[in-house]
Protein backbone atom coordinates (compact mmCIF):
# COMPACT_ATOMS: atom_id res chain seq x y z
CA UNK A 1 0.00 0.00 0.00
CA UNK A 2 1.46 3.29 -0.67
CA UNK A 3 1.11 5.88 1.79
CA UNK A 4 -1.85 8.09 1.06
CA UNK A 5 -2.82 10.98 3.29
CA UNK A 6 -6.73 11.34 4.19
CA UNK A 7 -7.61 14.14 3.07
CA UNK A 8 -8.58 16.81 5.77
CA UNK A 9 -12.14 17.71 5.50
CA UNK A 10 -12.29 21.73 5.24
CA UNK A 11 -14.47 22.72 8.46
CA UNK A 12 -14.29 26.40 7.55
CA UNK A 13 -17.67 26.56 6.57
CA UNK A 14 -19.13 25.07 9.97
CA UNK A 15 -19.52 28.03 11.77
CA UNK A 16 -21.89 29.25 9.10
CA UNK A 17 -23.92 26.23 9.73
CA UNK A 18 -24.17 26.73 13.42
CA UNK A 19 -24.48 30.24 12.77
CA UNK A 20 -27.76 29.45 10.76
CA UNK A 21 -29.05 27.12 13.71
CA UNK A 22 -28.08 29.61 16.35
CA UNK A 23 -30.02 32.18 14.80
CA UNK A 24 -33.33 29.84 14.06
CA UNK A 25 -33.59 29.17 18.08
CA UNK A 26 -32.49 32.99 18.94
CA UNK A 27 -35.91 33.50 16.92
CA UNK A 28 -38.00 30.88 18.54
CA UNK A 29 -36.64 31.29 21.79
CA UNK A 30 -39.20 32.51 24.53
CA UNK A 31 -37.94 33.09 27.96
CA UNK A 32 -40.87 34.84 29.46
CA UNK A 33 -42.32 33.48 32.60
CA UNK A 34 -45.90 33.94 33.54
CA UNK A 35 -46.59 36.13 36.49
CA UNK A 36 -50.01 36.92 37.92
CA UNK A 37 -52.00 36.65 41.19
CA UNK A 38 -52.80 33.23 42.09
CA UNK A 39 -55.76 32.61 43.53
CA UNK A 40 -58.48 29.41 44.45
CA UNK A 41 -62.42 28.98 43.50
CA UNK A 42 -64.73 27.73 45.89
CA UNK A 43 -65.27 24.73 45.13
CA UNK A 44 -69.09 24.22 43.02
CA UNK A 45 -72.15 25.05 44.89
CA UNK A 46 -74.25 22.07 45.32
CA UNK A 47 -78.43 22.15 45.25
CA UNK A 48 -80.08 22.99 47.65
CA UNK A 49 -77.29 23.77 50.10
CA UNK A 50 -78.43 26.18 52.51
CA UNK A 51 -76.64 30.07 52.41
CA UNK A 52 -73.93 29.66 55.16
CA UNK A 53 -75.30 32.86 57.49
CA UNK A 54 -72.57 35.30 58.40
CA UNK A 55 -72.88 38.04 60.88
CA UNK A 56 -72.92 41.54 59.74
CA UNK A 57 -70.18 43.01 61.49
CA UNK A 58 -67.97 40.07 60.27
CA UNK A 59 -68.33 40.73 56.68
CA UNK A 60 -66.80 43.87 54.91
CA UNK A 61 -68.39 44.09 51.75
CA UNK A 62 -66.52 45.82 48.85
CA UNK A 63 -68.87 46.30 45.69
CA UNK A 64 -67.20 47.21 42.53
CA UNK A 65 -69.98 48.67 39.63
CA UNK A 66 -69.90 48.84 36.19
CA UNK A 67 -68.27 52.84 36.26
CA UNK A 68 -65.14 50.85 38.16
CA UNK A 69 -66.18 52.82 41.53
CA UNK A 70 -66.11 50.90 44.59
CA UNK A 71 -68.02 50.86 47.74
CA UNK A 72 -66.80 49.68 50.77
CA UNK A 73 -68.89 48.73 53.90
CA UNK A 74 -71.38 50.97 52.13
CA UNK A 75 -69.25 54.20 51.55
CA UNK A 76 -68.09 55.61 48.77
CA UNK A 77 -64.22 54.13 49.07
CA UNK A 78 -60.92 54.67 46.86
CA UNK A 79 -58.49 52.21 45.57
CA UNK A 80 -55.79 53.94 47.70
CA UNK A 81 -57.20 53.35 50.98
CA UNK A 82 -58.15 49.94 50.39
CA UNK A 83 -55.27 48.36 52.04
CA UNK A 84 -55.57 50.01 55.15
CA UNK A 85 -59.19 49.31 55.42
CA UNK A 86 -58.89 45.78 55.05
CA UNK A 87 -55.87 45.55 57.09
CA UNK A 88 -57.33 47.69 60.25
CA UNK A 89 -60.74 45.39 59.72
CA UNK A 90 -58.71 42.10 59.76
CA UNK A 91 -56.86 42.75 63.14
CA UNK A 92 -58.10 41.75 66.19
CA UNK A 93 -59.90 44.22 68.47
CA UNK A 94 -61.67 42.10 71.28
CA UNK A 95 -63.65 44.44 72.83
CA UNK A 96 -64.81 46.59 69.96
CA UNK A 97 -68.59 45.84 68.59
CA UNK A 98 -67.43 47.42 65.48
CA UNK A 99 -64.87 44.92 64.35
CA UNK A 100 -65.31 41.49 63.62
CA UNK A 101 -65.67 38.58 66.35
CA UNK A 102 -62.38 36.67 67.15
CA UNK A 103 -62.71 33.04 67.73
CA UNK A 104 -59.64 30.43 69.46
CA UNK A 105 -58.19 28.19 66.75
CA UNK A 106 -55.78 25.51 68.02
CA UNK A 107 -52.73 25.58 65.97
CA UNK A 108 -50.95 21.92 66.04
CA UNK A 109 -47.53 23.12 65.16
CA UNK A 110 -47.33 26.08 68.05
CA UNK A 111 -49.19 23.27 70.25
CA UNK A 112 -51.53 26.25 71.64
CA UNK A 113 -54.59 27.93 70.91
CA UNK A 114 -54.53 31.74 69.42
CA UNK A 115 -57.26 33.90 68.45
CA UNK A 116 -58.12 35.10 64.90
CA UNK A 117 -60.20 37.26 63.20
CA UNK A 118 -63.43 35.94 62.25
CA UNK A 119 -63.93 38.49 59.55
CA UNK A 120 -64.48 37.45 55.75
CA UNK A 121 -64.04 40.31 52.81
CA UNK A 122 -66.81 39.67 50.26
CA UNK A 123 -66.17 41.06 46.73
CA UNK A 124 -68.65 41.52 44.61
CA UNK A 125 -68.60 42.73 41.10
CA UNK A 126 -70.45 44.42 38.32
CA UNK A 127 -70.59 42.31 34.83
CA UNK A 128 -69.90 45.41 33.36
CA UNK A 129 -66.75 46.16 35.88
CA UNK A 130 -63.40 46.19 33.77
CA UNK A 131 -61.14 43.72 34.21
CA UNK A 132 -58.61 46.47 34.82
CA UNK A 133 -59.79 47.43 38.20
CA UNK A 134 -61.11 43.89 39.34
CA UNK A 135 -57.46 42.91 39.44
CA UNK A 136 -56.49 46.56 40.85
CA UNK A 137 -58.71 45.61 43.84
CA UNK A 138 -57.42 41.80 44.10
CA UNK A 139 -53.92 43.42 44.01
CA UNK A 140 -54.88 45.47 47.19
CA UNK A 141 -56.07 43.02 48.78
CA UNK A 142 -53.18 41.01 48.03
CA UNK A 143 -50.81 43.46 49.57
CA UNK A 144 -53.08 43.94 52.40
CA UNK A 145 -52.84 40.32 53.76
CA UNK A 146 -48.93 40.06 52.43
CA UNK A 147 -48.03 42.89 54.49
CA UNK A 148 -49.77 41.06 57.33
CA UNK A 149 -48.08 38.21 56.82
CA UNK A 150 -44.65 39.30 56.67
CA UNK A 151 -45.43 41.28 60.16
CA UNK A 152 -46.48 38.24 62.20
CA UNK A 153 -43.28 36.59 60.75
CA UNK A 154 -41.23 39.44 61.53
CA UNK A 155 -42.80 39.38 65.24
CA UNK A 156 -42.21 35.61 65.09
CA UNK A 157 -39.50 34.57 63.08
CA UNK A 158 -37.75 38.10 62.36
CA UNK A 159 -37.82 37.67 58.72
CA UNK A 160 -40.10 38.48 56.07
CA UNK A 161 -42.62 35.94 54.99
CA UNK A 162 -41.03 35.51 51.79
CA UNK A 163 -37.51 34.91 52.99
CA UNK A 164 -38.70 31.91 55.44
CA UNK A 165 -37.12 28.76 54.62
CA UNK A 166 -38.41 26.30 57.04
CA UNK A 167 -41.57 25.28 55.52
CA UNK A 168 -43.29 24.41 59.04
CA UNK A 169 -42.76 27.81 59.38
CA UNK A 170 -44.52 29.18 56.21
CA UNK A 171 -47.20 26.96 57.54
CA UNK A 172 -47.80 28.63 60.52
CA UNK A 173 -47.90 32.39 58.91
CA UNK A 174 -50.18 30.68 56.56
CA UNK A 175 -52.81 29.45 59.24
CA UNK A 176 -52.33 32.65 61.68
CA UNK A 177 -52.55 35.09 58.55
CA UNK A 178 -56.12 33.43 56.47
CA UNK A 179 -57.15 34.61 53.53
CA UNK A 180 -60.52 35.00 53.65
CA UNK A 181 -61.54 35.97 50.38
CA UNK A 182 -65.39 35.21 49.24
CA UNK A 183 -66.25 36.30 45.82
CA UNK A 184 -70.34 36.38 45.65
CA UNK A 185 -72.47 34.47 43.18
CA UNK A 186 -72.06 36.41 40.10
CA UNK A 187 -75.32 38.81 39.72
CA UNK A 188 -75.82 42.75 38.63
CA UNK A 189 -74.93 45.64 41.24
CA UNK A 190 -76.18 48.11 38.90
CA UNK A 191 -74.98 50.78 37.59
CA UNK A 192 -75.45 50.16 33.93
CA UNK B 1 5.32 63.79 10.36
CA UNK B 2 6.95 61.21 9.24
CA UNK B 3 6.59 59.82 12.37
CA UNK B 4 3.48 57.76 11.35
CA UNK B 5 4.33 56.62 7.99
CA UNK B 6 2.58 53.42 7.47
CA UNK B 7 4.95 50.81 7.50
CA UNK B 8 3.81 48.92 4.63
CA UNK B 9 5.76 46.02 5.31
CA UNK B 10 4.13 45.14 8.40
CA UNK B 11 1.26 43.22 7.24
CA UNK B 12 -1.67 42.73 10.35
CA UNK B 13 -1.46 39.15 11.52
CA UNK B 14 -5.22 37.34 10.90
CA UNK B 15 -7.01 36.57 13.71
CA UNK B 16 -7.24 32.98 14.25
CA UNK B 17 -11.23 31.76 13.90
CA UNK B 18 -10.52 27.80 14.13
CA UNK B 19 -12.28 28.22 17.39
CA UNK B 20 -15.21 30.29 16.40
CA UNK B 21 -17.17 27.35 16.01
CA UNK B 22 -16.64 26.44 19.24
CA UNK B 23 -18.47 29.69 20.68
CA UNK B 24 -20.71 29.59 18.13
CA UNK B 25 -22.10 25.81 19.47
CA UNK B 26 -22.03 26.98 22.95
CA UNK B 27 -24.36 29.82 22.18
CA UNK B 28 -26.58 26.89 20.46
CA UNK B 29 -26.62 24.83 22.79
CA UNK B 30 -27.72 27.57 25.81
CA UNK B 31 -30.69 28.21 23.06
CA UNK B 32 -31.49 24.81 22.08
CA UNK B 33 -31.81 24.21 26.09
CA UNK B 34 -33.72 27.18 26.88
CA UNK B 35 -36.02 27.13 23.79
CA UNK B 36 -39.63 25.80 24.42
CA UNK B 37 -41.60 26.22 21.37
CA UNK B 38 -44.66 28.64 20.87
CA UNK B 39 -47.41 26.13 20.88
CA UNK B 40 -50.20 28.70 20.12
CA UNK B 41 -50.48 31.53 18.21
CA UNK B 42 -52.96 33.90 19.65
CA UNK B 43 -55.68 35.49 18.04
CA UNK B 44 -56.78 37.46 20.48
CA UNK B 45 -54.91 40.93 22.05
CA UNK B 46 -54.27 40.06 25.66
CA UNK B 47 -52.53 43.15 27.17
CA UNK B 48 -52.75 41.91 31.00
CA UNK B 49 -53.23 45.05 34.03
CA UNK B 50 -50.40 45.75 36.31
CA UNK B 51 -50.18 44.60 39.49
CA UNK B 52 -47.30 44.59 42.38
CA UNK B 53 -48.47 41.75 43.97
CA UNK B 54 -47.46 38.95 41.54
CA UNK B 55 -45.98 35.68 41.81
CA UNK B 56 -44.21 33.36 39.06
CA UNK B 57 -45.98 30.05 38.12
CA UNK B 58 -43.90 27.57 38.88
CA UNK B 59 -44.18 24.79 36.31
CA UNK B 60 -44.78 25.81 32.97
CA UNK B 61 -45.90 21.76 31.93
CA UNK B 62 -48.68 22.19 34.61
CA UNK B 63 -50.31 25.50 33.58
CA UNK B 64 -52.88 25.88 30.94
CA UNK B 65 -54.01 28.86 29.37
CA UNK B 66 -57.08 30.67 28.62
CA UNK B 67 -56.92 34.19 26.72
CA UNK B 68 -59.93 36.48 26.37
CA UNK B 69 -59.66 39.90 24.45
CA UNK B 70 -60.54 41.92 21.81
CA UNK B 71 -59.92 40.07 18.23
CA UNK B 72 -56.82 40.99 16.60
CA UNK B 73 -59.05 40.36 13.47
CA UNK B 74 -61.36 43.25 14.13
CA UNK B 75 -62.43 43.49 10.50
CA UNK B 76 -63.26 39.95 10.57
CA UNK B 77 -64.61 38.93 14.01
CA UNK B 78 -65.74 42.44 15.67
CA UNK B 79 -64.20 44.28 18.59
CA UNK B 80 -66.14 42.36 21.65
CA UNK B 81 -64.01 40.10 23.75
CA UNK B 82 -63.69 36.59 22.91
CA UNK B 83 -62.58 33.40 24.14
CA UNK B 84 -59.43 31.50 22.84
CA UNK B 85 -58.91 27.87 23.91
CA UNK B 86 -55.99 26.17 22.48
CA UNK B 87 -56.14 27.53 18.73
CA UNK B 88 -59.49 28.77 18.14
CA UNK B 89 -62.29 30.85 19.15
CA UNK B 90 -64.41 29.01 21.60
CA UNK B 91 -67.73 30.05 23.81
CA UNK B 92 -68.19 29.81 27.10
CA UNK B 93 -69.44 26.09 27.06
CA UNK B 94 -66.54 24.62 25.83
CA UNK B 95 -64.87 25.52 29.27
CA UNK B 96 -65.75 22.50 30.41
CA UNK B 97 -64.85 20.08 27.80
CA UNK B 98 -61.11 22.02 27.15
CA UNK B 99 -60.34 21.67 31.10
CA UNK B 100 -61.18 17.33 29.99
CA UNK B 101 -58.66 17.95 27.88
CA UNK B 102 -56.02 19.32 29.35
CA UNK B 103 -56.65 16.46 32.17
CA UNK B 104 -56.14 14.12 29.55
CA UNK B 105 -52.86 15.46 28.66
CA UNK B 106 -51.06 15.12 31.72
CA UNK B 107 -49.76 12.21 33.93
CA UNK B 108 -52.55 10.59 36.42
CA UNK B 109 -50.16 11.73 39.11
CA UNK B 110 -50.31 15.50 38.21
CA UNK B 111 -53.77 16.08 36.99
CA UNK B 112 -55.14 18.07 40.14
CA UNK B 113 -52.08 20.23 40.21
CA UNK B 114 -52.75 21.86 37.05
CA UNK B 115 -53.39 25.53 37.19
CA UNK B 116 -55.32 27.61 34.48
CA UNK B 117 -54.06 31.07 33.84
CA UNK B 118 -56.37 33.32 32.58
CA UNK B 119 -54.78 35.42 30.25
CA UNK B 120 -57.47 38.63 30.09
CA UNK B 121 -57.01 42.05 28.66
CA UNK B 122 -57.35 44.69 31.06
CA UNK B 123 -60.13 46.37 29.11
CA UNK B 124 -62.42 43.26 28.94
CA UNK B 125 -65.60 43.52 31.34
CA UNK B 126 -65.59 40.79 33.69
CA UNK B 127 -68.95 39.56 32.34
CA UNK B 128 -66.99 37.16 30.04
CA UNK B 129 -64.86 36.84 33.04
CA UNK B 130 -67.51 35.80 35.30
CA UNK B 131 -69.03 33.00 33.19
CA UNK B 132 -65.36 31.62 32.19
CA UNK B 133 -64.71 31.38 36.00
CA UNK B 134 -68.08 29.70 36.88
CA UNK B 135 -67.40 27.27 34.19
CA UNK B 136 -64.20 26.33 35.45
CA UNK B 137 -66.14 25.73 38.89
CA UNK B 138 -68.21 23.58 37.56
CA UNK B 139 -65.41 21.56 35.79
CA UNK B 140 -63.74 21.64 39.84
CA UNK B 141 -60.30 23.42 37.75
CA UNK B 142 -60.03 25.80 41.45
CA UNK B 143 -56.56 26.75 41.11
CA UNK B 144 -56.60 29.93 38.75
CA UNK B 145 -54.18 32.71 38.10
CA UNK B 146 -54.93 35.90 36.87
CA UNK B 147 -52.20 36.86 34.91
CA UNK B 148 -50.88 40.50 35.41
CA UNK B 149 -47.29 41.98 34.54
CA UNK B 150 -44.79 43.87 36.95
CA UNK B 151 -45.94 47.60 37.10
CA UNK B 152 -43.67 49.53 35.12
CA UNK B 153 -43.18 46.45 32.87
CA UNK B 154 -43.76 46.62 29.13
CA UNK B 155 -44.68 43.91 27.43
CA UNK B 156 -46.76 42.42 23.94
Amino acid sequence: MSKRAVPEINAGSMADIAFLLLIFFLVTTTMDVDTGIIRKLPPPVEKNQDDVEVKDRNVLKILVNSHDQLLVDGERGDISTLKNKVKDFMALHPDNEQYPEIKPKFIKELNKEVMLSKGVISLKNDRGTSYGMYIKVQNELAKAFNEMKDEKSLQMYGVKYKQLVDEKKVKVINKLVPVPISEAEPENVGGE
Amino acid sequence: MSRFKKDSKKEVGSINTSSLPDIIFMLLFFFMVTTTMRETSPKVKTKVPEATEIQKLEKKSMVSYILIGPPINKRLYGSNSRIQLDDQFASVKDIGEFVARERQARNEADRNKITTSLKVDQDTKMGIVTDVKQELRKASALKINYSARKAGKKKQ
